[in-house]
């Protein structure tokens, strides 16, 4: 069983932010590579593995959809030296102050977020928390030296390493969504020696973050017959504790709601039961906010399977996951998968 | 080039009611175009070029609706209060005119104005002359856009509507000028933008195209404490949009924009918008995906009767355009 | 102006007994966005006999086709949302009480001390709220947090209940003299109205009707059923809010009324997500007035249908909405009027009846 922490580790210290996700595709391209019989590029960057099924042609299709953008900033101008920055995803501002990033100019150049004295600020900021707009960006150099290397548009990402915490927990950034594609290659991986009937259709999926464009798009080109969205979900911590939230290193989440086929939450449920893989049911009374809200609406409809692994501290620097959910969401889905018989769908109705 | 704008910006035209600036775009393409179709939303296509090696089929879109109001209710008085269509600032109502569709023309001004308070829409009505429900010649469901005439200052021109007619001005210029090209042009006149970029929706999905480039005005920080804070100013050329709150453009179109404005020595600036949303969107979303960037003509005072541009940036638009549409467009 | 076309089947159909009882099975069964089943059932039950071709999409739309006769036929999708709105089950506390969200835009003081039906088994329950003795004025000033409601179905609900399950409010459909009281008039009306336009189909278009999913949550199963159906032109049937209610202000008028009770179907300009084609207008407002069927135009403002997403499918769709407006929406009990509901089926078959490739001939204006 290889060990999936050091790619982990690689992918959350990689840039990659929403609309820019280059170096992130190709780190996963090269761990891909090996797993899957075709590799490509959709129109928007969004990278899809295939992985052959065993059955006579036309073969079902299965879509495993996670994101591999992240959040982070972007540089709106440049005052003294010193940058002004606006969002790239949802962070709250309050988490900002003092962080460590880099800014990815001509070159990538290591700074911090610092917020200005009260009496650099109109009266309105206050001395509650300071607005986005009003925090600055520096990375050390002089003026002259910053307008040469760094310009409006260039992008700001977080700069906190990843930290393996105790009990095979580990913390950083963009673990939304990187875990998620560490799953679906450990799927992947698990599939090299299952034999399955369907086609595998790995995405590696881009501006989840901003405008769920990937999940727009790439469903469109593979027109699966079903999709299986992996995302982080809410895990139990401080300030975390109501009925969103789930227990931090306690299982796979399953969701269920509007956005999910319910049959597959059951096939899912089943499986994991079999399998005495720890899973709990995660509610999504309206909507997911994952990217299985694109995907259940792309063409003529997809049926669609949310599967969380719970996270703590989500789209702060220091997110914390554990890595046993990360597992145990890989092998569930191979062995959801490699199960899979060619009339599979024949189950996968409105009947109940 | 001035004569043009001029006419596109005093034609009414709110979002869902395009006919008459759609017949006004027709009739300045007249043949310039190789076929020009009307689709199921009303967008006018145009398309131009045919495809040879090294070139794609690309989707110009500027949209030729304006915001504008619509009658929710006559007051036995005559008065009549609206809803907006589109983003419309009730601030910038007050003391207005308007124009219907069906001709009538009013004033707009607003009932409840407390001092040191901003009225909202609903707070709005349109004084048309009328006396009475009975004798008001307009009902619920019409519809009107503001009126006030175009202005030459010279360096700069002031109009409502340069949003976004002074695009559809350029897109339609740079038709007119463009002589070669590798490329399959369909240059799209896209409706109801301001209310959520219906038009380049459908026309995209329609088009089906392989690049896409929204031309839209965007937002400039030169004015006294503008907000948001932009880099963006007048003067300072087309702005080549790197993103705004609805999309991010495609890096790779991005440095190539910017590589073509070098070459030609086009001044060009830098633009990240904080808010706002334009047609290069839809287009991105289309179908398995589409890359796709915007030239960004600045303006001050964006949705308020007397939005205003710089001449030269226009002028230079329409040469940015037409050096990216001459050239194969390379992504890689 | 349209033709009217020579070719016209089925009469008219008008709203008897059988309408009745089949509104009141249709209002009274819970059927909240994600989980249509119970609706699903009724429709398909329903129509199975009278559509050409009946499918359930991957999202649970029925998508049911009647094919017309003759040549050139446009495509009419109509489109009504079986969903309602209604709560989803999210916890067991300890003393037994659950903890529910609410699914879809409900006023969340619209809640305190309701009667609700619970699962597939209609279990009920109770919302219940503090006694007033132990409330202090300044309380009652504030609204009831909805995460401090429960859900009681009583000491031994057991595992008869269970997070995930879905509730709707307990109300059962009456008629009251001219009007129709239930729950979820909206859209129960248009899914009635939808089912007799399919019995009573007419032969110069082909009918393709959509019951569709997950409206209230974003106008979803109707972007797919668009998607498949690839139609024409498009009419989405809902139900609209009437606030024709007197203003406290006894010398104001209200001004912002939506639509009125009694004043017939309502024709949207526009709302929220879709500026309606004007073409359709045109062809509903001049049936109207060539057959004495009374209608309004709703006022334009906030709100959307299953025409939002429609009409933005692939390379788009020409669309509009009508509706049967309804008082109370999204409340526990609606109140619509009977003439309301016949006088849309009248407008709709009628119009629907004289629709020739000539309307959209022409290029959309005024």
């Amino acid at each position: 069983m290889i060990d999936f922490l050091p790619f982990l580790k690689k992918m959350i210290s990689a840039p990659g932010l929403s609309g820019f996700e280059g170096p992130i595709r190709e780190i996963i391209r090269e761990a891909w590579e090996p797993l899957t019989d075709e590799l490509s590029v959709s129109k928007l960057g969004s990278l899809h593995g295939l992985k052959k099924g065993r059955g006579p042609e036309p073969r079902k299709r299965v879509l495993i959809s996670t994101h591999m953008d992240a959040i982070g900033m972007m540089v709106t101008g440049i005052e003294e030296g010193l940058m002004r920055i606006t969002q790239i995803g949802g962070i709250d501002h309050r988490i900002l102050p003092g962080q460590p990033v880099i800014v990815h100019g001509r070159e990538d150049l290591p700074g911090q977020v610092v917020q200005p004295p009260a009496h650099l600020l109109p009266e309105s900021a206050g001395s509650g928390p300071v607005e986005m707009q009003y925090l600055l960006v520096d990375v050390g150099l002089r003026p002259a030296d910053v307008v040469e290397k760094v310009r409006v548009g260039d992008l700001v990402s977080y700069a906190q390493a990843p930290l393996e915490l105790t009990g095979d927990a580990i913390a950083g950034h963009t673990l939304d969504n990187r875990v998620s594609v560490a799953a679906a290659t450990i799927c992947l991986d698990e599939l090299q020696t299952r034999l399955h009937d369907w086609d595998v259709w790995a995405v590696a999926s881009v501006q989840e973050e901003e405008t769920l464009g990937g999940a727009l798009t790439s469903p469109f080109e593979i027109r699966p017959d079903i999709a299986i969205v992996v995302d982080v979900c809410f895990a139990k911590g401080p300030g975390a504790n109501d009925w969103r939230n789930l227990p931090f290193g306690g299982g796979v989440g399953l969701g269920w709601g509007p956005n999910i086929h319910p049959a597959l939450y059951r096939a899912f449920e089943e499986k994991a039961k079999a399998l005495e893989i720890p899973a709990n049911q995660d509610l999504m009374p309206k909507m997911s906010g994952t990217d299985a809200m694109a995907v259940q609406i792309v063409a003529e409809g997809i049926p669609t399977a949310v599967l969380g692994i719970p996270l703590r501290y989500m789209h702060t620097p220091v997110e914390t996951v554990s890595m046993k959910d990360v597992r145990r969401v890989g092998r569930l889905m191979a062995e959801f998968i490699a199960d899979l018989k060619p009339d599979a769908m024949d189950k996968i109705n409105w009947e109940e | 080039m001035k004569s043009l704008i001029q006419k596109l910006v005093e034609t009414p035209g709110p979002s869902g009611f395009e006919y008459e600036i759609r017949d006004a775009v027709r009739e300045a393409i007249g043949d310039a175009a190789d076929e020009i179709r009307v689709d199921a939303l009303g967008s006018l296509i145009a398309v131009k070029g045919k495809k040879a090696a090294g070139g794609k089929r690309v989707m110009v879109s500027a949209h030729m609706d304006e915001i504008g109001l619509m009658v929710t209710h006559v007051d036995k008085n005559g008065f009549v209060r609206v809803t907006n269509i589109g983003g419309v600032y009730p601030m910038t109502c007050v003391g207005g005119r308007v124009l219907f569709m069906n001709g009538t023309r009013g004033v707009i001004y607003a009932s409840d104005l407390k001092p040191g308070s901003q009225p909202k829409i609903s707070d709005l009505y349109v004084d048309v002359g009328a006396t009475s429900k009975e004798d008001c010649p307009v009902k619920v469901g019409d519809v009107c856009g503001f009126e006030r005439p175009f202005q030459d200052l010279g360096k700069r021109m002031v109009a409502k509507s340069m949003d976004d007619r002074v695009a559809a001005a350029i897109a339609i210029e740079a038709l007119r000028r463009l002589e070669s090209t590798p490329n399959e042009i369909h240059f799209v006149f896209s409706t109801q933008e301001e209310v959520g970029l219906r038009g380049a929706t459908t026309a995209a999905y329609g088009v089906d195209p392989e690049v896409g480039f929204a031309l839209d005005v965007t937002l400039s920080g030169d004015t006294p404490k503008a907000m948001p804070r932009m880099e963006t100013a007048l003067g300072d050329g087309p702005a080549i949009k790197v993103r705004d709150a609805s999309f991010i453009a495609d890096p790779r179109l991005v440095d190539w924009m910017v590589k073509q404005a070098e070459a030609a020595g086009i001044p060009y600036q830098m633009e990240v918008l904080t808010a706002g949303g334009t047609d290069g969107r839809a287009i991105q979303m289309t179908r398995a995906g589409v890359p796709a960037g915007c030239i960004s003509i600045p303006c001050r005072y964006i949705h308020s009767p007397s939005e205003m541009v710089d001449t030269d940036d226009v002028e230079n638009s329409v040469k940015l355009l037409v050096k990216l549409l001459s050239e194969p467009i390379e992504l890689d | 102006m349209t033709k009217k076309l020579e070719i016209s089947a089925g009469k008219v159909p008008e709203i008897g007994p059988d309408q009745f009882a089949l509104l009141e099975k249709l209002t009274n069964a819970t059927a909240v966005s994600g989980d249509e089943h119970e609706v699903r059932q009724i429709v398909l039950e329903e129509i199975k006999l009278i559509a050409d071709d009946v499918k359930v999409d991957a999202m649970g739309n029925v998508l049911a086709t009647k094919f017309g006769r003759g040549e050139n036929r446009v495509r009419v999708m109509l489109a009504s949302h079986m969903d309602e709105i209604g709560f989803m089950i999210v916890k067991k506390h300890d003393d037994g009480l659950f903890e529910f969200e609410r699914v879809g835009g409900i006023d969340e003081r619209q809640l305190p001390g309701k009667a609700v039906l619970v699962g597939r088994d209609h279990l009920p329950g109770v919302i219940g709220a503090k006694p007033i003795h132990m409330t202090t004025r300044d309380e009652r000033k504030k609204k009831i947090e909805v995460g401090s409601l429960r859900i009681d179905l009583g000491p031994e609900a057991g595992d008869q209940v269970k997070p995930g399950d879905w509730a709707t409010f307990a109300t059962r459909f009456e008629i009251l003299g001219p009007s129709i009281r239930a729950k979820a008039l909206d859209d129960r009306l248009g899914v009635a109205i939808l089912i007799e336009l399919l019995k009573h189909a007419p032969e110069n278009i082909d009918l393709l009707v959509a019951f569709t999913v997950q409206e209230e949550v974003g106008l979803r199963g109707a972007r797919v059923a668009a998607y498949r159906f690839d139609p024409d032109m498009a009419i989405a049937v809902d139900s609209t809010p009437a606030n024709d209610l007197p203003n406290w202000d006894r010398d104001v008028e209200n001004s912002r009324y939506n639509t009125r009770l009694d004043a017939g179907p309502a024709i949207y300009a526009m709302d929220g997500a879709t500026i309606g084609d004007q073409r359709l207008i045109r062809l509903l407002t001049e049936v109207a007035a060539e057959n004495e069927i009374p209608y309004q135009i709703r006022q334009p403002g906030p709100g959307g249908t299953d025409a939002g997403v429609i009409h933005k499918v692939r390379a788009g769709v020409p669309s509009l909405s009508v509706s049967v407006p309804s008082r109370y929406a999204h409340s526990a009990a609606g109140i619509a009027r009977i003439d309301d509901w016949a006088n849309t089926l009248r407008l709709l078959h009628t119009a629907l009846s004289q629709v020739s490739p000539d309307l959209l001939a022409v290029e959309r204006r005024d």
